[in-house]
């Protein structure tokens, strides 16, 4: 499985939808996702990936991982994944 | 100050999934007690409990909801929902506003914490899920009550060890008598029996490894139980105009520390507050006809708490009823109260006192009447429910029939 269709896989199952009603031009807001569903969808991300994402809910734009949409989050763990990988 | 009653409960625990089931059980002297099915229990010496058996999870609270519901939150909402579905109160406006959820529990979400430790303790993860903090909590259950039922009132979870339901029940009554809030919804919950709660309760060296026999001479020790006991404590008036059914009323309470020792038990602490519940209530102590005892089948507690109502009671302790259902259901730590109050609550509407089972020897140190092994059907007008916690603290109420 390709990392966007996981990471779609995982959003999807946060907001209770089916894969294909999440297009790469989604927000996170569309989906219905809340703050507390974008840290548990992060959480699913780390633990699919085993990468660590830099996100502080504080302030989420402080970090360079861009979570404006769908396509937004999965260009930013395609790089962790690089960057983190071995 | 105005009368506070009770127009709903609702539990869960040992005996049974609902009150009318846990009542059946009280009344037939049936035992909640055995093996505990939890993980790695070959590693335990303490090997019994009260636990919860046949309880599913799926089907009462929806995919988000169970991730955010750790077994002491979801044995809360069941109580609460059996106890706020019979008073048949739905919270708009004003009434809302003003009613909350007092609630005790001693340990927040063991089972999480335990699941997570693990983790990342013996299996060496790096990375816990985001709901660890709001599952474990003390508070969570008593916030999700709020949120379920629309309860905008003052809402707080007290913490006081095996007094926890006691004071948390105590603080509802004063609101409620005060006129503060027009109802108050109360209680108590505990989900211990997880590896580490058990291993910790081992530690202590006052577990049984076979049976809680309160009162006899062959006592030894307590056995853990888990679960939840909620009630509605609504102002008489509120309660009467609604044409609401009364359970018992709630007419007084006292608390008091014993100031000396961290676990050691204090005839004098116990005393105080046994005769302080009287005076508040307004009872005469021959009025009383039942006592729910701390009775935790403990060497220490069962002695101290005979010779305390002694001392209180004078010669009608002789006359009295003092049993402990915990031999029934284990001791429910936080929860512990809250589950007991529904023998009071029993006696003082049906007339039919819970009996102390397991009681095998007599010992002259409890030479009480402790309803040994069968229930017995009495008129009863007023009882106290005890809770003495390590630590000292102890919170007694006084309740009337209605």
């Amino acid at each position: 499985m390709s990392v966007k269709d996981k990471v779609i896989e995982i959003i999807a199952e946060q907001a209770v939808l089916e894969p294909s009603d999440v297009t790469m031009d989604s927000t996170l807001e569309d989906l219905g996702i809340d703050s507390l569903g974008l840290v548990e969808s992060i959480f699913a991300i780390e633990e699919a990936f085993d990468i660590s994402v830099p996100f502080n809910a504080n302030e989420p734009q402080a970090s360079d991982f861009d979570i404006s949409s769908v396509a937004s989050i999965v260009r930013g763990i395609e790089q962790l994944i690089s960057e983190q990988a071995g | 100050m105005k009368r506070v009653v009770i127009t709903g409960a609702g539990t869960i625990n040992a005996l049974g999934h609902n009150v009318p089931d846990t009542l059946e059980a009280m009344r037939e002297g049936r035992c909640g007690i055995g093996a505990i099915d939890i993980r790695d229990v070959d590693r335990l010496a303490i090997q019994i409990g009260g636990q919860v058996k046949g309880f599913e999870a799926e089907g009462l609270f929806n995919r988000q909801q169970m991730s955010l519901y750790d077994r002491f939150t979801q044995f809360t909402l069941v109580a609460a929902r059996e106890a706020i579905g019979q008073s048949g109160l739905e919270f708009h406006g004003e009434l809302a506003a003003k009613s909350g959820v007092v609630l005790g529990n001693s340990g927040g979400g063991m089972t999480t914490l335990d699941d997570n430790y693990r983790s990342v303790y013996e299996d060496g993860k790096n990375r816990v899920h985001p709901f660890v903090v709001p599952k474990l909590m003390n508070n969570a259950a008593a916030s999700h009550v709020s949120m379920e039922f629309n309860l905008k009132g003052p809402s707080f979870t007290v913490a006081s060890a095996c007094a926890s339901s006691n004071h948390a029940m105590a603080q509802a009554f004063q609101m409620v008598r005060s006129g503060m809030a027009p109802v108050m919804i109360t209680g108590g919950s505990e989900s211990m029996l997880c590896f580490g709660g058990v291993k910790a309760w081992e530690g202590l060296r006052v577990m049984s490894k076979d049976a809680c026999r309160p009162f006899s001479a062959n006592r030894n020790g307590m056995v853990q139980g888990e679960g939840a006991g909620v009630f509605v404590f609504e102002a008489y008036e509120h309660a009467k105009k609604r044409g609401a059914e009364i359970l018992a009323e709630v007419a007084g309470f006292a608390m008091s520390s014993d100031a000396s020792d961290i676990v050691m038990p204090s005839k004098q602490g116990a005393a105080r507050a046994i005769a302080g519940a009287l005076q508040d209530a307004g009872l005469n102590a021959s009025d009383v006809c039942y006592i729910n005892a701390h009775g935790t089948g403990t060497a220490a507690n069962d002695k101290t708490e005979c010779a305390a109502v002694a001392d209180v009671f004078g010669a009608h302790a002789d006359d009295l009823m003092i049993s402990s259902t915990k031999s029934m259901h284990g001791h429910l730590i936080g929860g512990t109260g809250a589950v007991e109050l529904l023998a009071c609550i029993m006696a003082l509407r049906d007339g039919v006192v819970a009996p102390t089972i397991g009681y095998e020897e007599p010992d002259p140190e409890c030479a009480l009447d402790v309803v040994p092994n069968v229930a017995r059907e009495a008129r009863v007008d007023a009882a106290l429910s005890n809770a003495f916690a390590f630590g000292g603290l102890n919170a007694v109420l006084a309740l009337k029939r209605v």
